[in-house]
């Protein structure tokens, strides 16, 4: 079955919007996603309507608004499969998520010489929180590198697996689009004796997932790349590890008890729940999986598909060598995000042209510095499709591309 | 929306496809380097300051047409001028770019006339393109600065 793209753009409400009388072409979501009005409706009227502190009052009001927060917590953990709703941390954003996770775990139990997998996709949130421990902890990094298409070279994964305390990696790089085998990696992680940390943020918006299938250890995803507000992010763990897991952030609702000489943390997953949580946000969240449950995860990934081969039918057939799109060239191994670069336009001065023509893309190293270097680059261009998005809009920044030309 | 006219200007353009005092400098020349972590522009710049005067300047690394633009006129600008000289054309600079509430107490001069660099004034109207106009120009003043501690 194929999407009602055209029904599905009039959920959302900023699609409409014309700016110097010319449609809006949202080219970035892979940097964050529209929201559809059922999403905006859901938080006004909870504003409107039942909005109270959550498990820790006693009136009406208050038991109303703890239903609503945790009946999204039921959702996002069948959503993705998971069996239990106290298996779901909701957090700050996906950052703050790994952050928990390495943190946490990290500190718990890693030790001077004790070595972690990387892989040359990862996002700064899944590197940067690593070197903060290689700094306090004196573990060592080691990292998978990448094919010539973008994916990454397994070849070597068991020897470079040996002697590895936690492989973390992405699902679907937030640059290269490329769709990395997960279940594949959990399996081989095990066998070795690792734990898996699954970056999944680019893929849950995107793709079915089934965090039993995965084997997964943990997994940490945002709100606001999923047609969710921003504010809230989602970390997923086994039971068991989450039970042994010492807390990360301390305060008001995670405890069970605090007396002078020290405190007994709560029960999950109120024990990684510190202060008040984004409650309006998390509500959005819970309408955003219904949203995307009554479209099909499995219609999303087959519009993406098809928009893919459009996309780099389009882009290839008009600008041949004056474009070099990066990441895997066969759509099925692939997410709609596209990173190029074109006829050597700087990528900033690239979207500002773009912009002209109210086509919006990201310019810049899109939080992947390392990768940058990988590709030999400073910088791309990233133009990031989903469920709202058309052929039409990908004509447009075909179109606007070549008016770039003229400039530079 | 403003028009890329106002942000594109030929001479703007011209620095960028003709880049001005592009290069290194070796030793005893200092130089800084500066980040747009924004989109990850890289720049560095050499000074040579002799008897308080840039007697030389060269920058290097990669970004977008305005951030080396901007740093090709800036070297066209302060080349030859006494360290007092280019900290006032520095300032002025900044000035234009909206930037006055980052800590520099040097006294803006409003008579300095910046030549062609008076074209950049657009970028005043792509507010996200500031910090594009100004890396190199926060760069040199890391340089010199290393260069009054060697």
């Amino acid at each position: 079955m194929t999407l009602d793209v055209a029904r599905i753009r009039k959920d959302f409400p900023v699609l409409q919007r014309e700016i110097d009388g010319k449609p809006l072409v949202y080219l970035d979501s892979a940097n964050t996603s529209q929201k559809p009005q059922v999403v905006i409706d859901a938080m006004t009227s909870f504003m409107e309507t039942a909005y109270a502190p959550i498990n820790r009052s006693a009136y009406q009001l208050a038991a109303e608004a703890t239903d609503l927060y945790e009946g999204a917590r039921t959702k996002v953990a069948r959503f993705i499969n998971s069996t239990k709703s106290n298996e779901i941390i909701f957090t700050k954003n996906a950052t703050e998520a790994l952050n928990l996770v390495i943190m946490s775990w990290g500190r718990a139990n890693l030790h001077p010489g004790d070595v972690v997998l990387l892989t040359h996709l990862e996002h700064h949130a899944n590197i940067v929180p690593w070197h903060m421990l290689v700094a306090e902890r004196g573990i060592k990094l080691r990292w998978v590198p990448l094919t010539a298409d973008g994916q990454l070279e397994l070849t070597n994964l068991d020897s470079l697996l040996n002697g590895v305390k936690v492989f973390a990696f992405t699902a679907m790089s937030n640059v290269l689009g490329t769709i990395t085998p997960v279940v594949q990696l959990c399996a081989a992680a095990h066998k070795a004796g690792a734990l898996t940390i699954v970056d999944a943020c680019q893929s849950v918006p995107h793709l079915l997932t089934d965090v039993r299938a995965w084997g997964a250890d943990f997994i940490a995803f945002s709100s606001h790349k999923m047609c969710g507000p921003s504010g809230v992010g989602v970390l997923w763990g086994r039971e068991s590890l989450l039970d042994e897991l010492p807390p990360f952030l301390g305060g008001g609702n995670m405890i069970s008890d605090v007396r002078l000489d020290g405190f007994i943390p709560a029960e999950l997953p109120a024990k990684f729940e510190a202060g008040t949580p984004p409650i309006t946000e998390v509500i959005g969240l819970g309408a955003a999986i219904d949203y995307l449950e009554r479209i099909g995860m499995h219609n999303v990934r087959q519009h993406e598909l098809q928009l893919s081969t459009y996309v780099l039918n389009t882009l290839t057939q008009r600008f041949g060598d004056d474009i070099t799109i990066y990441g895997p060239s066969n759509s099925e191994q692939r997410s709609a995000t596209f990173s190029f670069s074109f006829r050597g336009i700087h990528p900033h001065d690239l979207s500002q042209v773009l912009d002209q023509h109210n086509v919006c893309i990201r310019a810049g190293h899109h939080c992947a510095k390392p990768l940058m270097r990988v590709l030999g680059t400073n910088a791309t261009a990233r133009a990031s499709f989903y469920l709202y998005n058309t052929e039409a809009d990908a004509d447009a920044l075909a179109n606007a591309l070549d008016s770039a030309s003229d400039i530079f | 929306m403003p028009g890329l006219e106002d942000l594109y200007r030929e001479i703007i353009l011209d620095h960028y496809r003709t880049p001005r005092n592009r290069g290194e400098l070796d030793p005893p020349a200092v130089s800084a380097e500066g980040y747009n972590p924004l989109c990850g522009d890289e720049i560095r710049v050499f000074v040579i300051v002799e008897n308080g005067v840039v007697s030389d300047v060269r920058f290097n690394g990669s970004g977008c047409s305005i951030s080396q633009s901007s740093t090709s006129m800036m070297t066209t600008a302060i080349k030859g001028k006494s360290v007092d000289q280019v900290r006032k054309v520095v300032r002025r600079f900044k000035h234009m770019m909206t930037l006055d509430d980052d800590g520099d107490s040097t006294p803006v001069d409003e008579s300095l006339n910046l030549g062609d660099l008076e074209a950049l004034q657009g970028v005043v109207k792509f507010p996200v393109r500031i910090k594009c106009a100004t890396l190199g120009w926060n760069t040199l003043l890391d340089a010199l600065n290393a260069s009054s501690h060697t």
